[in-house]
């Protein structure tokens, strides 16, 4: 009988560790220079970075240093363009509420939006801003003109993501951004690109977004921190009120060691995506080529383009719910849908705005590798996962 | 060999998780998704809320085992929920944990169980599975007071031998001191009582928010058609029940009859109440035919005693004869024939005998 405690527990779940972790879109390893660079705060160099004494001056130093690399790497002009926020969510969230409440305007975002985003727009609705979504292709996609032409003068904010969380696909979000502008050269262009920043280029470009976001933890960072570049002149109601931090735009006392370890993973992301996309590329395309041979399988969004990481599978006749466990027997860690707060699958808003039925999307299975993995991982995943499809068929 | 394990968040299906990994089995633990509130979240108030899938994740975490959430939302609405309103609407007495087993638990998730490649389903219900020469036998649990038998009764052979039930072998003391003796979280977690998806505790309330029409005031009658008083909604009455019954008449009046089209409930004598027998509906056998006996014993409620009864088919419903005259039972509610400890098999109860 194991009944060890707590400790004991936590030290036996982290020798389980999946043989083939195929779910880095959800959270992906933290980089090794990562935890480096993060362990002199967690271990006696601490701070409080709003203080007037020596101590806190170091700590102080430390995130503007961050919010310098930073904004250095992304190419932003000036380094307090660099928001810190507890992570992508929060991150979303200031984007859109802030931008809408602070200049009184509506939003326009589209369907697939991650829910940091929908939710954000909904809670504007609830207070009385003019919302409007605006739907997608059978692939996934947003016609920039479609954005476009939902944009009036009272458009405050609008929000495509780079790349979606569940399918990979990547939205035309330079040209939503061109179009925009011509439409309304007040409104704020916001992408979420949390999903997409380890493999794309992402950058403080002029023509290029207002507002984007980043997650720490999607990149090789640690959890619990992100940013959001704020281009200057952009007016932004702070959602976080408090004492002030971050030029009163996000309140409350700065996370020194997570913010030093989101740094670090900005910059390794950037400096590793060509090779991350050639290598990653080279196992997802693996994954699915093989896949494709042995067993009945649909890649969801083919004609899209795709992040490199993500296989978004549909396997007929196979409940995604079935195919997960089993999967999570076989050593296999993948995804569907989106998690709720009980661990149960819930419908994918994604699919059903892409016009999937209830019953193909029921079926459908995300697969995401990471910066680790290559083409023999692919095949070796391809092995695996046809075994337990075949078992079931 | 692979067990998956009913967890509901509670002490026994926490104990059977622990029985069945002391007896060899790899286990793997799932808590089924029932019901969710408007907002598609699993509820906060009553029983398979959030913290009992939280307390059985936890007890899973303690004992090393996989555990998963699964959604049988859909299946249980359809064969549970929208049933039960449906029935109290025709003035019956549904028994929702009896459709759960019968069509989600014992059906759909045992089909899962092979789907899974797991060999047995294992829940914490209190009662017992044997097996001998004759087959596959269901019994009552060794702890009377706990006895879950009743609700298992549609149960048959090709259930039963892909089912274990290792609780049903303890008391309840016993099985609190074993989840105690190895410092599960559930050891001292108090027994649910409610319908799991009425949230408020008050089916009633339920009721009113999901069909208002059971909500509908009606006339209370007596034996002779005069009328004594008003009602409600037809669903706070049960057959048999006495309180809560808003007249006042010297002598103790019980509901005899609840005529729905007429939204009429009629009250009588304790004479007037009590019934010879009843017809059953959908009868299942254990042992997958009919007893040759047909002198049995008879429950034709959860929280009570078994008693004489005899059973004549006749067709597709059979009459239930009691050895003598009994407090009328419930349509809607469940007739499970025993054989001393042994259950032989039941029906739903459709109408009630009186002369």
């Amino acid at each position: 009988m194991r009944t060890e405690n707590l400790v004991a527990t936590a030290r036996i779940e982290a020798d389980l560790d999946p043989m083939l972790y195929l779910d880095h879109a959800a959270t992906t390893p933290m980089r090794p220079e990562v935890g480096e660079a993060m362990a002199p705060y967690l271990d006696g160099r601490f701070g409080n970075p709003s203080g007037i004494h020596a101590t806190a001056r170091r700590a102080k130093n430390s995130i503007e240093e961050a919010r310098e690399r930073i904004a250095t790497t992304i190419g932003a002009t000036n380094p307090l363009e660099i928001v810190f926020t507890g992570g992508g969510t929060e991150a979303d969230n200031l984007a859109v509420i802030g931008a809408a409440i602070g200049t009184g305007g509506g939003a326009v975002t589209t369907a697939v939006e991650h829910p940091a985003v929908l939710e954000s727009a909904r809670f504007l609705s609830r207070i009385g801003s003019d919302v409007s979504i605006v739907p997608v292709d059978g692939e996934g996609r947003v016609a920039p003109d479609a954005v476009a032409n939902t944009v009036d003068r009272g458009t405050a904010v609008v929000s495509v993501m780079t790349a979606n969380n569940e399918t990979g696909v990547i939205q035309p979000v330079a040209e939503v951004a061109r179009l925009v502008r011509s439409a309304n050269d007040r409104a704020l262009v916001h992408t979420d690109a949390v999903q997409a920043f380890g493999s794309l280029a992402v950058s403080a470009d002029p023509d290029g977004p207002d507002l984007i976001s980043v997650s720490a933890h999607k990149i090789g960072g640690p959890q619990g921190v992100g940013f959001l570049f704020v281009r200057d002149g952009a007016k932004l109601e702070p959602v976080i009120h408090g004492g002030g931090q971050e030029l009163g735009r996000r309140s409350g006392t700065h996370n020194v060691a997570a913010i030093v370890g989101l740094a670090v993973a900005v910059e390794s992301a950037v400096a590793g995506r060509s090779v991350y996309r050639e290598q990653v590329g080279a196992a997802r395309d693996r994954f699915e080529l093989d896949l494709r041979s042995g067993v009945n399988v649909e890649v969801t969004a083919d004609a899209a383009d795709r992040l490199v990481s993500h296989a978004h599978l549909r396997f007929p006749g196979i409940p995604a719910e079935t195919l997960l466990v089993r999967l999570d027997f076989a050593g296999v860690a993948a995804a569907a849908g989106a998690a709720c707060h009980s661990g149960a699958i819930q419908e994918s808003h994604v699919l059903a705005a892409m016009g999937v039925g209830s019953t193909e999307a029921s079926e459908s299975i995300r697969f995401s590798f990471g910066r680790d993995d290559d083409a023999a991982t692919g095949a070796e995943a391809a092995r695996i996962v046809s075994g337990v499809v075949e078992d079931l068929s | 060999m692979r067990a998956l394990v009913a967890m509901s968040g509670g002490v026994d299906s926490s104990v059977a998780a622990a029985l069945m990994i002391e007896a060899g089995y790899d286990v793997v633990g799932v808590t089924l998704k029932q019901w969710v509130g408007a907002g598609g979240e699993m509820p906060t108030a009553g029983c398979c809320t959030v913290s009992d899938a939280e307390d059985a994740r936890r007890v899973a975490a303690q004992l090393d085992i996989p555990y998963y959430v699964l959604d049988y939302v859909d299946e249980f609405t359809a064969a549970v929920v929208e049933p039960f309103g449906a029935a109290y609407l025709a003035g019956r007495t549904p028994n929702p944990c009896i459709e759960c087993n019968r069509k989600v638990r014992f059906s759909a998730l045992l089909e899962r169980t092979a789907e899974l490649d797991a060999d047995v389903l294992v829940t914490g219900h209190h009662a017992r599975i044997s097996y001998d020469d004759a087959g596959w036998h269901l019994l009552r649990a060794v702890d009377g007071t706990k006895d879950q038998s009743y609700v298992l009764h549609m149960l048959g052979q090709e259930e039963l031998s892909r089912i274990r039930l290792p609780v049903g072998e303890m008391t309840k003391v016993e099985v609190r001191e074993r989840a105690a003796a190895m410092g599960l979280r559930t050891a001292s977690k108090p027994d649910s009582q409610d319908i799991c998806f009425v949230a408020s505790g008050d089916y009633r309330d339920f009721l009113a928010q999901q069909l208002p029409e059971t909500a509908l005031p009606g006339p209370v009658v007596d034996t002779g058609g005069t009328i004594l008083g008003e009602h409600d909604g037809i669903t706070g009455f049960t057959i048999g029940q006495r309180r809560g019954l808003g007249i006042a008449v010297g002598e103790a009046r019980y509901v005899v009859d609840v005529q729905p089209d007429e939204r009429r409930v009629v009250v009588g004598t304790y004479d007037e109440m009590l019934a010879h027998g009843c017809v059953v509906s959908g009868l299942s056998f254990v042992s997958g035919t009919p007893p040759d006996d047909p002198n049995v014993s008879v429950k034709v409620r959860y929280r009570t005693s078994a008693i004489a009864a005899s059973l004549h088919p006749v067709g597709e419903r059979w009459t239930v004869r009691f050895g003598e005259r009994q407090p009328a039972p419930a349509p809607g509610q469940a007739a499970v024939f025993y054989d001393g400890d042994r259950v032989l098999g039941g029906g739903t109860i459709e109408e009630v005998i009186r002369e």
